[in-house]
């Protein structure tokens, strides 16, 4: 009996432990205290000194906590429990957060920056009249290509791809929207179509690539083509930015015909509780000083246009990453699909990676 | 008297059993009828069983969990059986367990270093004048990162069983005349069987399931049903899908069991 109550006694410490363990994760989910300001962003996503000038200029402290997807974020925000105060979503998870009653609006009386954004990543479809996000980057989808394996400025329409001299040497990156996207907006679609047989021929003209793709990967993309191990990849601008960093052969191009583009956007969540930090952080990251040591610092476009000048003359007129007026009018923004939509896209997706 | 005393042993099992495995299970097998409409029950599994996609990806993932589960056998019982003959076989035994105590991501990555176009396999083929090849993203490749991975689970098994093995019938069977071979295929071998089925059972599941080496080492290039509940979890957020096939692949999981059940003594289940 003795050894019993022992038992017991143990498995309630545990139990114990246990509580007292999911209670601190809970509460540090975003601290409450009062000189505070809790940002949930992507890994890496902001220079660590403009956390330390914020403070030394409001005092205010910002807890940073990451996410590595969209989705990964939402869930997080839906089940509750959590103090963020902004957030980082991209364009159609602004949308789906709308949707799912998750932001507060912002309110523009307390913005000072607002004029130093480019108005074309304003008033955009997921968000009218920016009344829930401000712009944070901006990136597109295209082609990264090796000129040791390819003759610079040879590759630059989707199409090209599909050439039997790619063969066995194309990465894509890891992502159903964007490899069915590509596709879509090669054959002249919309890459927001709903249209099952659209996709369905979309799905046929990527099977036709597969002889081609060497690899269907995520992240290490970026390691493998900073090594030489493929000639081409499909991938965000962000990540190109990073490669062409390490590897002076690597070049970036968005096709003309069309290509998406995606903008990063502040938000504040229902959870949030700052308001004066939160809205201190608004205008500071909005300052053309800030977003462009930002800019430069993470290597993504950066929405404000006074930034923008203020940046280094190759960044600025880098045309892989500022592309032109001419290739930015084709470029589209992803719509939020509705959850049946988005399955259609991932199974056809599926099947094109089933296919050899 | 008795009883109780029996049933209150039973509580912290008995817990942990309703806590970390019923319920979960449980939860499982609720989602798994709720689609994205929250439609009719049994709907998942009508998409799945009427779907080419899914039936093929498991056809797929049962012919890689086969051949994994084959390759690592073939490699693991003569190990096995060597290991249990030499001299300091605890600590060859330890070199064995050794790589469990690894990461699996961390021995992915490595071999995406040994593989890779500049990796050490390719210097040494093009040293031997056979160039470079793709060994990256091949069938190949990820049958065998799998099967290194696999080959701990299989071998301790069986070296228990030979351990179990007592060495009286060897004796006898060789004093009677039997040959080697035949003491090795009507004595050893269907001796240590319950260690081959332990071993099976711990190799096959989980190679059921794989799905980070299928991206590293695959490049996608293999799919399986691991690869399918991944993306139902996280992009697709169709929890109901990806429920339904963890609930078919407990099914296979009790089929498998069923197939490589023993009623008598079983070799052991070191883990």
């Amino acid at each position: 009996m003795k050894r019993l109550l022992t038992i017991v006694a143990l498995l309630l410490g545990v139990c114990g432990l246990l509580a007292y363990t999911s209670h601190t994760l809970t509460t540090s989910s975003g601290s409450t205290g009062a000189k505070v300001l809790n940002l949930y962003n992507w890994g890496d996503y902001i220079d660590p000194q403009l956390l330390t000038k914020f403070q030394k200029e409001t005092g205010y402290h910002v807890n940073v906590e990451t996410f590595d997807s969209n989705e990964a974020m939402f869930t997080k925000l839906k089940q509750g429990g959590t103090h963020y105060d902004l957030t980082v979503p991209s364009d159609y998870m602004v949308s789906k957060l709308k949707q799912a009653h998750l932001l507060q609006p912002i309110d523009r009386s307390r913005l000072t920056g607002l004029t130093n954004y480019d108005p074309m990543f304003l008033n955009k479809s997921y968000d009218p009249g920016n009344t829930y996000s401000l712009p944070y980057f901006w990136g597109t989808l295209g082609i990264i290509y090796n000129d040791r394996f390819v003759k610079p400025g040879s590759l630059t329409h989707w199409s090209q791809l599909w050439s039997p001299k790619y063969r066995d040497q194309i990465m894509l990156i890891d992502s159903a929207r964007d490899i069915l996207g590509m596709a879509l907006a090669e054959q002249g679609h919309s890459m927001n179509t709903t249209n099952p047989a659209t996709l369905r021929a979309a799905t046929h003209k990527l099977n036709a690539l597969s002889p081609n793709v060497k690899a269907v990967v995520a992240d290490e993309i970026k390691m493998y083509m900073i090594q030489d191990e493929a000639a081409v990849a499909v991938d965000w601008s962000g990540e190109a930015a990073e490669m062409l960093s390490h590897n002076r052969h690597l070049h970036y191009v968005v096709p003309s015909e069309g290509s998406n583009l995606w903008i990063d956007n502040l938000v504040i969540p229902k959870s949030a509780q700052h308001y004066t930090a939160i809205y201190a952080f608004l205008n500071f990251m909005s300052r053309p000083d800030n977003a462009a040591q930002n800019a430069e610092y993470i290597g993504y476009a950066t929405p404000n246009r006074r930034a923008k000048a203020l940046l280094p003359k190759t960044l600025r007129n880098d045309r892989q990453f500022y592309p032109t007026r001419q290739t930015t009018r084709h470029l589209q923004i992803y719509r939020d699909l509705s959850p049946n939509v988005v399955q259609t896209y991932n199974d056809r997706y599926l099947e094109f990676k089933m296919h050899h | 008297m008795t009883n109780r005393k029996n049933w209150g042993y039973f509580l912290p099992y008995g817990l942990w059993l309703v806590l970390f495995v019923i319920a979960p299970v449980a939860l499982i097998v609720y989602q798994s009828f709720f689609n994205l409409d929250h439609q009719l029950p049994l709907n998942n599994y009508a998409t799945y069983f009427q779907s080419g996609v899914y039936l093929k990806m498991t056809a797929n993932s049962i012919w890689y969990a086969l051949l994994i589960t084959l390759f690592t056998g073939i490699i693991s019982y003569p190990t096995a059986y060597v290991l249990h003959q030499l001299k300091h076989r605890q600590f060859w035994l330890l070199l064995v367990i050794l790589p469990t105590w690894i990461n699996i991501l961390l021995k992915a990555y490595a071999f995406i270093g040994i593989f890779s176009q500049a990796g050490m396999a390719n210097n040494f083929l093009r040293f031997i004048g056979i160039g470079p090849h793709q060994l990256l993203f091949t069938n190949a490749s990820f049958i065998f990162v799998a099967t290194y991975i696999q080959i701990p689970f299989m071998i301790l098994p069986i070296y228990n069983a030979l351990d179990d093995l007592n060495p009286a019938y060897v004796n006898a069977s060789l004093d009677l005349g039997a040959t080697r071979w035949q003491t090795f295929r009507r004595v050893i071998f269907p001796l240590t069987l319950p260690g081959v089925k332990a071993g099976v059972q711990a190799v096959f599941i989980p190679s059921l399931s794989l799905f980070m080496l299928t991206r590293l080492i695959g490049g996608n290039k293999v799919i399986t049903l691991g690869t399918a509940i991944e993306e139902h979890f996280l992009t697709t957020m169709n929890w109901g899908m990806g429920s339904t096939i963890g609930v078919i692949l407990i099914l296979a999981m009790i089929i498998v069991m069923q197939l490589t059940n023993d009623h008598d003594q079983p070799g052991g289940f070191p883990r």
